[in-house]
């Protein structure tokens, strides 16, 4: 299944307009930096947020065509979304968590295994680490079966050691996924490790340049200030 | 010692926190989620009760519940009884009394629930009620509790209302407050006190059930 997806909105502080698609088994990284918009399409997406005008196409559905008036709900759409934290449910214990919408609760088990947190099922999220937490929520998230995987920085707010691990595992299972993965990530050693494809987005729009102008640190003012600010240490993990 | 005063006071108090419980939660989950033209409004109303005089929310109960007004009317059909000076009568005035100690320690339980639980719900695949049921009462259960608690205590408390729709009807309508007041009308000082030590323990206890639930949504 691919997925198809073209949005325009207005936000605050510039139009969102941009295309894109993700053929199934692809990992799709969508990088850019903060406050670019990123999050709004992933939201919109998954049917949390309406565009102003667009369509999302996936396989043979449409999920949302502003000229056609369908907007599918959040519910129906049937997708996984891995937020950056705060997502598992505070009242329940991780596995409760992960079981909360599994098509199959046997296979909970199985992805604890698979995920090495078997040994936590009973501890609520608030006991654990933060990547236990967020391999919970994967688990959650591939539990109900989703047709299309989305991780909204599902690692960031991890410490560098912790999430190089999770970075490896994620690239370790995704061979076995057979649904579109859209991964997004502000860090970009991250998005080259891991993405087949790579979507940079600038204040809402494509930017096919903005990774060689990081990379190559672009001799303007401000990323140079930057640069001297923070030194790449992502770069050694 | 007026027990039976006692006893309705109890079970007017607990019929209702039951009910106001249920009465309570869509308002507030509606007062919390949703804007809408006329909300703050629709807020102020239904804390009304709380700003006004209570013999004046019994004024108004009067006319409405009376065998003229439209529920006192309706009830009248239904039922062939007088909703004036009657248990249910006297239920109907302390729902009214109380809804604002109900509605408001609810609605800001739910505010601070995390919209992105919300969301991670949605995207699971829970309707909107499902989603109430499921993530945002488990998660206010704090909150609904101290609810439940005020309440309580608030409606053992009531006096002019009561006095004003039911009247001082011995196992129907006379409560332990009125059962004091008459008491010491009556210069019965010692029937009086035995009541008012009465509620000591009670009052007492509840308030140390507050501060056990406060601390326990804390951790």
């Amino acid at each position: 299944m691919t997925i198809f997806a073209s949005f325009k909105k207005k936000l605050k502080y510039f139009d969102l307009d941009i295309s894109f698609s993700c053929a199934k088994k692809n990992m799709m990284v969508m990088i850019g930096p903060s406050g670019g918009g990123k999050t709004t399409i992933i939201r919109m997406l998954a049917g949390l947020e309406t565009p102003k005008e667009g369509k999302v196409i996936f396989g043979d559905e449409v999920w949302f065509d502003s000229l056609g008036c369908i907007n599918v709900s959040p519910q129906k759409r049937r997708l996984g979304y891995v937020f950056q934290d705060y997502t598992l449910f505070p009242h329940l214990n991780l596995y409760d968590n992960a079981a909360f919408a599994a098509v199959n609760k046997k296979e909970v088990d199985e992805l604890f295994d698979l995920f090495k947190i078997s040994h936590l099922r009973k501890r609520k999220p608030h006991m654990v680490s933060g990547g236990e937490r967020q391999r919970c929520a994967i688990c959650q998230a591939l539990a109900r079966h989703p047709r299309i995987l989305l991780l909204d920085e599902p690692f960031s707010a991890l410490d560098a050691i912790t999430r190089r691990g999770l970075r490896e595992e994620l690239k370790n299972l995704k061979s076995g996924m057979s649904f579109p993965i859209i991964y997004v990530t502000h860090d970009i050693t991250e998005a080259l490790y891991l993405a087949d494809e790579i979507l940079p987005v600038v204040e809402g729009k494509l930017d096919n340049q903005w990774m060689q102008r990081m990379i190559a640190r672009e001799p303007s003012a401000e990323v140079s200030i930057r640069a001297a600010r923070e030194p790449r240490l992502s770069l050694v993990y | 010692m007026d027990y039976l005063a006692l006893y309705v006071t109890l079970k007017l108090a607990l019929v209702t926190t039951v009910f106001l419980m249920v009465i309570a939660a869509p308002i507030a989950y509606l007062l919390a989620y949703y804007r809408f033209p006329g909300k703050s409004l629709l807020e102020a109303l239904i804390y009304l009760p709380m700003a006004l005089p209570p013999t004046v929310i019994g004024f108004y109960l009067i006319i409405i519940m009376g065998p003229k007004g439209f529920m006192g009317k309706t009830w009248g059909m239904l039922t062939g009884y007088s909703l004036l000076f009657t248990f249910v009568g006297i239920t109907i005035a302390s729902i009214v009394y109380s809804i604002p100690f109900a509605v408001q320690p609810m609605k800001a339980a739910f505010s601070k629930i995390d919209r992105r639980l919300l969301d991670a719900a949605y995207v699971l695949g829970l309707s909107k009620r499902a989603a109430f049921l499921r993530v945002i009462i488990p998660n206010s259960l704090g909150g609904i509790a101290a609810s439940a608690v005020l309440v309580f205590l608030h409606s053992i408390g009531a006096f002019g209302v009561l006095l004003m729709v039911g009247g001082s009807i011995p196992g129907e309508t006379k409560v332990a407050s009125i059962a004091i007041y008459e008491a010491v009308e009556t210069m019965n000082y010692q029937a009086a006190g035995m009541i008012a030590l009465s509620f000591i323990p009670i009052s007492y206890a509840f308030l140390l059930l507050i501060n056990k639930i406060n601390e326990g949504s804390r951790i």
